[in-house]
């Protein structure tokens, strides 16, 4: 506490430059010490609590995915190994092999096959979480290139590209995934790929709008006088400007990635069996529901609160690098 | 105005023309096709494979097939399931009812209820209330459809039954023993709606909380305020009106939204919906029930974005569509 309100000092005495009549030493460590853009959006996302929280909590959520085969030797149980002695155990029990005398915990239960569900979960989390995230990086890849051609060339490449973004937005999204992932059958990679299919046209359409108005300004003129081709000055003067709202903007939308890769494989079109996934352990679950609630709950919760930190981490970030994006 | 509804309704034509084709690409260019199942078969052979395939016109290449389903389609005539031979159109008409009982009454209810709570959040900002429903809206937000609907099952369909409260139907769209009059219809129901809402409640509440935070402190509600009018009618009449604008393009673009949420909740509720006759027909290449499935919901949304377009015409005088 004591350390972050030294730092708030400190931004504050560089707001307040009345303070220094004279170049004197004091101005020149002020302007040694003045803050770029990033390093002043992380102080403001610092003071900011519940933004802080939340990414502690995706932090130690991914810790846990990655850890997954640590977890699958420290409990014995490797993800994918039955042991009907254990099927449908309640979380925590310990069960006796009574050939070897053996004994292990449960501590998350089992489920029908009895599969280890704490092992299932950590695996799970890999597969959910590496689809969303390359989804993301695909979505935006796609995103960025059309909405930044579109918007930079204008023209009729553009009202072209627009039309077909306006196309894509009118078919339910879910629809379209189910067309492409029943008759693929993809992998994750594959999956990622497939929900980034449809996940850039928002994305594109903001890049577009705020391609429009970078091009017009000055220093992108100066730019093209010297002689810049179209490509560096949209990698090299409009990207940069675009970084914030990439990022604030990839944040916001990974949560409905995670929920799009759940429905999915809760479909049975997502990732498939025996390989996990928080969606396909919910899809498992349908058939238990009548057993118990644990098998529905852990999955279910699992989805929530990583899509929860999100949302909220998210918010923080808008509130930190832009302002101007409120809702 | 006349002239505006008429020339959006012409922009639509290409606008479905481009889907339909773009979703009768995708479905033939990937592999697969309605007589896969047929290939596995010892018993049938090659040359009835050809047959049937021949019989349904899939010999034709698909481009072709394309454009007779397209001169088809406009007069009427969906096809026939590849599956059973059952006519397209009567699918549809029994599975298009128990959809729109689902979405209806789900977008009706979120509407009633994100209103007065995202407006009251945001007049009594940092309030107790506007605490717990930002809490609540954000954590509905976060949550996914299936995993709400299974817990509402287990909750009110089993665990009350064990504890013996009156419960609710756990499946279907009517009780199959003796029931299916409207009050058992309803019951059935009670959950999905719920299920459906609260999930689009919850971004909408969230939605109209900044809006209307936004309006409030504009200069024309101090202006008006200043001046002496009751607050009561600052609210109602200044700000209110004024956040509600974005909140009509909002609802006219959750529209696949809400269909795709519909998707899931029948799904997960063993709802025969339009939603099941899609899943269904996509897990067995019926890509003449698939087609007009997806058709239905792309007309739905497309109708909704130019409803929505219209109204937003009709309520902000700024706004000139002609």
């Amino acid at each position: 506490m004591a350390k972050s309100s030294t730092l708030t000092n400190l931004v504050d005495e560089q707001e307040d430059v009345t303070k220094y009549t004279s170049l004197g030493a004091a101005q020149r460590d002020r302007l040694k010490e003045n803050p770029g853009f990033y390093t002043r959006a992380w102080r403001r996302l610092r003071k900011d609590k519940v933004a802080i929280a939340s990414m502690i909590g995706l932090i130690l959520i991914v810790i846990f995915a990655l850890a997954a085969p640590l977890i699958e030797t420290w409990t014995g149980h490797p993800y994918t190994s039955t042991n009907l002695r254990a099927a449908l155990v309640p979380p925590g029990t310990v069960v006796v092999d009574p050939a070897t005398g053996e004994s292990t915990r449960y501590w998350l239960g089992a489920d029908g096959a009895g599969r280890d569900i704490l092992v299932r979960l950590a695996y799970g989390g890999r597969v959910s979480l590496k689809v969303a995230t390359l989804a993301l990086i695909f979505s935006v890849i796609i995103g960025f290139t059309v909405g930044s051609v579109a918007g930079y060339f204008g023209g009729l490449l553009d009202s072209a590209l627009m039309r077909f973004v306006d196309m894509l937005m009118c078919i339910p999204g879910i629809t379209l995934l189910l067309i492409i992932s029943v008759m693929m059958r993809p992998g994750p990679t594959g999956l990622a790929f497939v929900i980034a299919l449809l996940g850039w046209t928002g994305m594109s359409r903001l890049i577009r709008g705020e391609v429009l108005s970078l091009k017009r300004r000055d220093y992108v003129d100066a730019a093209r006088v010297l002689g810049a081709s179209d490509h560096s000055i949209i990698t090299k003067h409009i990207l940069p400007n675009l970084i914030s709202l990439i990022i604030v903007y990839a944040s916001l939308s990974l949560p409905s990635l995670i929920l799009y890769e759940a429905s999915l494989s809760y479909l049975g079109f997502g990732v498939r069996m025996p390989d996990p996934s928080w969606g396909n352990m919910l899809n498992e679950a349908r058939q238990l529901f009548r057993k118990s609630w644990t098998f529905t709950f852990i999955p279910g919760m699992a989805i929530l609160v990583t899509a929860l930190c999100i949302n909220l981490f998210g918010n923080g970030l808008r509130d930190a690098l832009d302002p101007r994006l409120k809702e | 105005m006349a002239r505006y509804i008429i020339r959006r309704l012409i922009g639509l034509i290409p606008l479905l023309l481009g889907i339909s084709f773009i979703v009768y690409a995708l479905m033939n260019l990937v592999p697969g096709s309605p007589t896969s199942q047929f290939e596995m078969n010892p018993n049938i052979k090659p040359s009835d494979i050809a047959r049937i395939q021949e019989n349904l016109g899939l010999n034709e290449p698909w481009y072709t097939r394309y454009f007779i389903w397209l001169g088809n389609a406009l007069k009427g005539d969906l096809g026939i399931s590849y599956l059973n031979g059952q006519s397209v159109s009567r699918i549809i008409t029994s599975a298009m009812p128990n959809t729109l009982a689902l979405s209806i009454p789900s977008i009706i209810i979120s509407v009633a209820f994100a209103i007065p709570v995202g407006v009251l959040g945001a007049l009594k900002r940092n309030s107790l209330f506007d605490r717990v429903t930002t809490i609540f809206a954000t954590i509905f937000y976060s949550t996914p459809t299936v995993f709400l609907g299974m817990m509402m099952i287990i909750i009110f369909g089993v665990k009350f039954q064990e504890w013996g409260l009156p419960n609710l139907p756990v499946a279907g769209t009517h009780n199959l023993r003796g029931g299916g009059d409207p009050w058992d219809r309803i019951v059935h129901l009670i959950m999905p709606v719920v299920t459906l809402s609260l999930v689009s409640l919850a971004g909408w509440t969230r939605y109209i909380r900044t809006q209307m935070l936004e309006v409030i402190n504009q200069d024309y509600v101090r202006t008006a305020q200043s001046k002496g009018l009751k607050y009561r009618s600052v609210v109602m009449g200044h700000a209110f009106k004024n956040a509600m604008l974005p909140m009509v393009t909002l609802i006219g673009l959750s529209i696949p939204d809400i269909f795709g949420g519909a998707l899931i909740v029948e799904n997960v509720f063993g709802y025969r919906g339009m939603g099941q006759v899609q899943v269904e027909a996509l897990q067995f290449s019926n890509y003449s029930v698939a087609m007009a499935c997806v058709m239905f919901f792309a007309i739905l949304t497309v109708l909704g974005n130019l409803i929505a377009d219209i109204l937003y015409g009709v309520l902000d005088p700024r706004v000139r569509l002609d």
